[in-house]
């Protein structure tokens, strides 16, 4: 019996100490007609031998690809030891740190990782972690409602990543908060800071880069929504944040709240999750601020030790009047991430984020090189870019693929003005050689469709 | 020690970081916008970082540690061999957006851990997105208020909680635009059927209901319940927290629910990971189908697909950037697929088995139970309140000496209803020589209550830290280091 240690004998005296006859008479109080033990669906038991051997024949033939797709996902080397200790039990089996004095193994972790993200971002208090950077994002929506107390308007840049819009929409929809989009600068690639609507607004959302990969004029956005008496919430990039001005001083006051995705910092891309949605903020917004927050204090002989605080906030206290339903935090990531944020340092982190820009550069520079590819951006970048070709993307991806390339996302789907487009991302994993076999493969393909159809009867 | 506090100026973990590219391109980036500081992160070698954190992970209880008969929780044993599953580099490797047909072994992991968790709990469609049992509930309720909506029934502004509901169910409720009403729970630990009928009404969206309930009893008025609900014109939502206790045994479909949701770190066995990742599929009878988050997982010609806005026009929408916490879908299929389906049932047998041997054998053990006339489902509840009035000892007292005895305290003060309450769940990969040790700690704690009430009230004793301060963590608060300021 997998997982079950029961002995024949075990289960006797128990049954025995019960004083019932068999584990079926357990059940008596649920009503026969509700029995059903009927599964049809659910294969007979599996050994972990043979289970193990499925998933890596599946995993084998899904194979690997030289990727070049970003769009709220990075691919960046994770240091060994990340997820070595990690995935030690202590931390991968534990529970919610409740027990403070049997948990202090996670809660300090996560109070460095406070610490850490409330530097990275210039903001003076982090919570815990979210679920992902879009869910993240819909929380701090909630919370500058909360906050503004007045307008239920929040303005979304159509240069914010379009599923992360989306799923703002579905979080915040039932709540009267009506979301307003904002227009980009077609020449530069940058959020209009003169496209304001005349309504009141709660506040702005600013992402950083965004989703185009160009680098916003953050101070001027930051500065005009807090004229207009709307609360900045900055969405930054995590790795981008060691090297470009944090949240916390953008523009004369600073943004209220960042939230974003913590994926890249020690997260594998792993189809879409686990990863993490941080948050941070200033100091006077911390009692509107949702999920676990950890704190510092002494035990009762005067010793420091960490402890969930402020739980007042949250559902188990305050139930309907919570600030948000959330209830897990990614523990497990957030851990991760500390780990590796330790490993790197601001030096390693900045690195990750220079030899980043870097390469995306040089493979903007080769890619715009070909004939028929540009880049109709003039902003500048962090580690992506938007390429426009003469040629359908989604045949031109197709090719790549059977390459072994992933080659970018396309843009035609949600961005439809930009004709035949796709994001491109580079990080400090691609080699100038993985940079050359993409160019390589994209001159050959885009030559190929360029060229005159050759003739199928040639005259004799 | 803080990592903070390990750092040296000009101390790097060199291996780790990469090359500089062949020319740092830093100044295409407009100088304003770059940062004038360094982040607060340490400068640690490779090796300080490992020390710290091994050390620190030691300082934690776990299930590969220590026992942990946390009530609500079905903290069970997380197989090794499923995060193995998962970890295979090509699924770590694979990027989100990556085409469908980068991913069928993927897809199909996910497509029949999907067709499994219909099976097992008897509904029509389920989709893996919700990312943990709270997101899962919201989807739920998201999913119930479309259905109303689209029938053109926009009136129902009321969602039924029962007062002993864990507290994300109301805050769900509230998330999704609804007023939340309590309906009060009768002697036996049952839902008061007279409560519920006298409560619903044309403004009844629906209910949400634990079965068994956080009172660790069957719901044994369930069909009673789902007539009075359904006849009011609401429906009915499933909180599957405490699917462990029925899992194989008794499908929430069966028992007439239209919406659920199912937590994987619990009945599943992923892990909990100090906190999560959790992950909270949701499952619907065929009526709110259309309305599942996005994306869903389907099999086209032995193609597997996500399904997008196109095929799903009126879904509830997405709950995360892309397909919630993909990794810890593979670890349950993995599991699901070791226990197959004569292991599934033996988990309810087991979890049930274990959680009345140990009711009894408390109950002879000289504790009150607070529902001594009912069967334990896989949980169960002892209240202290009689020796609190006798000792001074709390449940809180209670729980802190247990650590001193190397078992994680079971949930305390949940659910709120029972005075001084302790929430016992052993879950069935406990054996019975680690019940027989648990009944034992309990009897000399019991002893000891009675004995030297004040060994119990400054517990603990055995740990790093003795019992810390929560009201000074809450009231001079410092939730991040800074260099500045001289430690507490």
């Amino acid at each position: 019996m997998p997982f079950i240690p029961h002995t024949d004998d075990d289960v006797r005296a128990m049954l025995a100490a019960i004083g019932v006859s068999d584990i079926a008479g357990l059940f008596e109080e649920i009503p026969p007609a509700l029995r059903n033990d009927a599964l049809t669906q659910v294969p007979p038991p599996a050994t972990e031998m043979a289970v193990l051997r499925l998933m890596r024949e599946r995993a084998e033939r899904d194979g690997s690809y030289l990727n070049f797709i970003g769009a709220g996902a990075y691919e960046h080397h994770i240091p060994a030891a990340v997820w070595q200790i990690a995935t030690r039990g202590e931390f991968y089996s534990a529970y919610t740190p409740y027990q403070a004095e049997a948990s202090q193994g996670t809660l300090q972790t996560l109070y460095e990782y406070q610490t850490m993200m409330a530097s990275l971002t210039g903001l003076a208090i982090s919570n815990a972690s979210l679920y992902d950077g879009a869910s993240a994002l819909a929380e701090a929506v909630l919370m500058a409602v909360r906050l503004h107390k007045g307008a239920r308007r929040v303005l979304l840049p159509r240069a914010l990543h379009p599923v992360w819009r989306r799923v703002v929409r579905t979080l915040v929809r039932n709540q009267g908060i009506e979301l307003i989009g904002l227009p980009y600068d077609p020449h530069t690639g940058q959020t209009r800071a003169d496209a304001f609507p005349a309504d009141d607004c709660a506040a702005l959302v600013v992402p950083q880069p965004n989703f185009f990969g160009v680098l916003e004029a953050v101070d001027e956005l930051t500065d005009r929504a807090h004229q207009r008496g709307m609360l900045v919430i900055a969405a930054p990039n995590a790795t981008a944040l060691a090297l470009l001005r944090p949240p916390g001083q953008w523009g004369r006051d600073g943004a209220d709240i960042a939230a974003g995705e913590g994926q890249p910092l020690g997260m594998p891309l792993a189809g879409g999750g686990p990863y993490l949605g941080f948050m941070t903020c200033r100091a006077e917004h911390l009692r509107q601020m949702p999920g676990r927050i950890v704190g510092r204090t002494v035990d009762a002989v005067g010793k420091p030790g960490y402890t969930l605080t402020l739980q007042a906030r949250e559902q188990h206290i305050r139930r309907s009047k919570a600030t948000s339903n959330i209830c897990t935090n990614q523990g497990l990531a957030a851990t991760a991430a500390t780990i590796y944020m330790a490993l790197l340092g601001a030096a390693g982190l900045g690195q990750v984020a220079r030899t980043s820009h870097a390469r995306a550069l040089q493979l903007r520079d080769a890619l715009t090189a070909i004939a028929g590819v540009s880049a109709p951006f003039s902003g500048s970048i962090f580690h992506e870019f938007v390429l426009k070709v003469q040629t359908p993307v989604a045949p031109l991806l197709q090719a790549l693929q059977a390459q072994g390339i992933l080659g970018g996302y396309s843009l035609v789907n949600d961005y439809a003005e930009l004709g035949q487009a796709l994001l491109v991302c580079a990080t400090e994993t691609k080699t100038p050689a993985d940079i050359e076999r993409y160019t390589d493969n994209m001159a050959r393909i885009i030559g190929r469709r360029f060229q005159p159809a050759p003739c199928a009867l040639k005259p004799s | 020690m803080l990592i903070f506090e390990r750092s040296r100026c000009g101390r790097q973990s060199r291996a780790q970081a990469p090359a500089p590219a062949e020319t740092d391109r830093i100044a295409a980036i407009p100088d304003q916008l770059l940062r004038r500081a360094p982040p607060l992160l340490p400068e640690v070698s490779e090796l300080d970082a490992v020390r710290h954190y091994t050390l620190l992970s030691q300082q934690n209880f776990s299930i590969d540690t220590h026992f942990y008969p946390l009530g609500s929780c079905t903290m069970k044993y997380n197989p090794r061999g499923a995060n193995a599953a998962a970890m295979q580099p090509q699924f770590l490797a694979r990027h989100p957006a990556a085409p469908d047909a980068t991913g069928q072994g993927f897809l199909a992991c996910l497509y029949e851990l999907q067709e499994m968790l219909k099976d097992i709990t008897g509904m029509a469609a389920v989709s893996l997105a919700p990312m943990a049992g709270a997101q899962g509930e919201f989807a739920g309720i998201a999913m119930i208020r479309a259905w109303h909506d689209a029938r053109g029934d926009t009136a129902r502004s009321e969602i039924l909680v029962p007062d002993a509901a864990h507290g994300t169910n109301p805050a769900s409720a509230v998330m999704c635009g609804y007023r939340v009403r309590e309906v009060a729970t009768d002697a036996d630990g049952n839902v008061d059927v007279a409560a519920l009928a006298a409560a619903v009404g044309p403004q009844t969206a629906g209910l949400m209901l634990t079965n068994p309930s956080t009172l660790g009893v069957f719901e044994r008025h369930i069909v009673e319940i789902e007539r009075i609900v359904h006849a009011a014109g609401g429906l009915l939502y499933y909180d599957g927290a405490n699917l462990n206790a029925i899992v194989g045994r008794v499908k929430p479909g069966d028992m007439g629910f239209d919406a659920i949701h199912i937590n994987l770190h619990k009945t599943f066995s992923t892990p909990h990971g100090g906190g999560g990742p959790g992950a909270g599929p949701v499952g619907v009878s065929e009526g709110l189908r259309q309305f599942l988050p996005l994306p869903v997982v389907a099999q086209r010609k032995q193609e597997f697909r996500l399904l997008d806005e196109r095929e799903l026009p009126l879904s509830i929408g997405r709950l995360a950037a892309h397909l919630g916490n993909a990794g810890i879908l593979l670890r349950a299929y993995a599991y699901a697929r070791m226990l197959g389906d004569a292991g599934m049932r033996r988990v309810a047998d087991f979890a049930t088995l274990n959680a009345n041997y140990l009711m009894v054998e408390l109950r002879r053990a000289g504790f009150e139970l607070a529902y001594p006339q009912r069967r334990a489902s896989h949980e169960f509840i002892v209240t202290l309140q009689r020796l609190k009035e006798q000792t001074g000892v709390t449940a809180m007292d209670f729980a802190k000496r247990l650590l001193d005895k190397g078992i994680h305290a079971p949930t305390t003060y949940f659910p709120l209803l029972v005075p001084e309450c302790l929430l016992i769940e052993p879950t069935e990969t406990e054996s019975k020589q680690t019940l027989d040790l648990f009944v034992g700690a309990m009897k000399e704690i019991l002893a000891e209550a009675h004995a030297t009430p004040d060994l119990v009230k400054s517990a603990p004793h055995e740990l790093p830290l003795r019992r810390l301060d929560e009201v000074r963590a809450a009231r001079q608060l410092d939730l991040a280091w800074d260099p500045a300021r001289p430690a507490n």
